[in-house]
């Protein structure tokens, strides 16, 4: 026996990406996120039998980035269609992607709705406490204090009132079946992220009810900082007030193991 | 020995971030100032030896524009 050195891949484009260039930032965790979604897609083989839905906002263009079948929603709208979607078809995987204006503003009944009533949807629900497409105002999710262009003495409590935890909301609700929190700032937190894309996915396989993952992310142009520098914003300031964690996991998610 | 890697950027996604370049435990990755990519950003390139193929750099990419390898011996039966 002799040993000779092969090169092996460790780590290449996921296939349920297009070929298409993001339009996003340079450093936006929007990438990291959809990135993940198509790893999850692949390493399950569910490509083929996908259906997304996407939002209004900056990732309004998902659907072209995302390698199977897409809808776009009305604005806060794509829990309904995807409710819609995934009772006619029910051996399909349906997922809505959304961002905090999207979901937590526009979209607040439809979201909590999908979830009280149990729909067997995925939602991935990107949290980065700003409105990103429209220029940085005031979103639901932005924190105490934080200077926006429409807040721009920053979030006064006292008349605009306190952020909104998603993940708490929903979590409540009967009908959810998987809700937990994570964050894309470190090579850590996106390798727990992915395992929470995949138990979501899981959760709709086995029927086990409304699973979504809220994702804490960057917008480094609307925050005014550089990449690096927004994802230790995010680590200091987002995630003391929007813990990581689960907050309702079934039963028969506990099994699992990945 | 540690284990030899080496990352292929793709120039058309790359988008000069440095979100891998300040991740990477080597610190082997740096921007290459004397070019642009088709968008108008310096790629990332490797500098210097020491990548040992861990994948970091990849798990931060926002773009996937990075493609990772490693260096494995493997066994190769010799005919007598």
């Amino acid at each position: 026996m002799d040993t000779t050195l092969s090169a092996q891949i460790v780590y290449q484009r996921p296939q349920s990406l297009t070929e298409a260039t993001m339009h996003y930032c340079p450093g936006c965790t929007h990438g990291i996120a959809h990135r993940l979604i198509a790893e999850v897609m692949d390493e399950m083989g569910i490509r083929e039998r996908s259906i997304g839905v996407a939002p209004v906002g900056c990732s309004v263009f998902a659907y072209n980035y995302f390698d199977c079948d897409f809808v776009e929603a009305a604005h806060g709208r794509a829990p309904a269609m995807a409710t819609g979607i995934k009772r006619l078809l029910p051996d399909r995987i349906v997922f809505t992607y959304q961002g905090d204006g999207d979901l937590a503003s526009i979209g607040m009944g439809e979201i909590v709705h999908a979830a009280g009533r149990g729909e067997n949807i995925s939602v991935f629900f990107i949290n980065n406490a700003i409105y990103g497409m429209t220029s940085g105002q005031m979103a639901p999710t932005t924190l105490p204090g934080q200077k926006t262009t429409s807040s721009p003495r920053g979030r006064d409590v006292e008349t605009m009132g306190y952020p909104l935890r998603m993940a708490e909301l929903l979590a409540n609700l009967d009908g959810a079946g998987y809700v937990v929190r994570r964050s894309l700032h470190d090579p850590k937190n996106i390798r727990m992220a992915k395992k929470a894309i995949r138990l979501a996915f899981e959760t709709q396989l086995r029927g086990l009810g409304f699973s979504m993952v809220e994702l804490l992310s960057t917008c480094s142009t609307n925050w005014g900082l550089s990449p690096l520098e927004s994802l230790k914003w995010l680590e200091e300031h987002m995630i003391p007030y929007y813990p990581i964690g689960d907050f309702k996991v079934a039963d028969a998610l506990k099994e699992i193991k990945l | 020995m540690p284990a030899k890697g080496w990352i292929e950027v793709n120039e058309v996604y790359c988008k000069g971030c440095e979100l891998c370049v300040s991740e990477c435990p080597q610190h082997v990755l740096a921007l290459d100032m004397g070019r642009l990519t088709p968008k108008g950003y310096h790629p990332v390139m490797l500098i210097g030896d020491g990548c040992t193929g861990c994948g970091i750099c990849a798990i931060m990419c926002p773009e996937a524009a990075l493609t990772v390898y490693r260096e494995t011996p493997q066994k190769v039966s010799v005919a007598a």
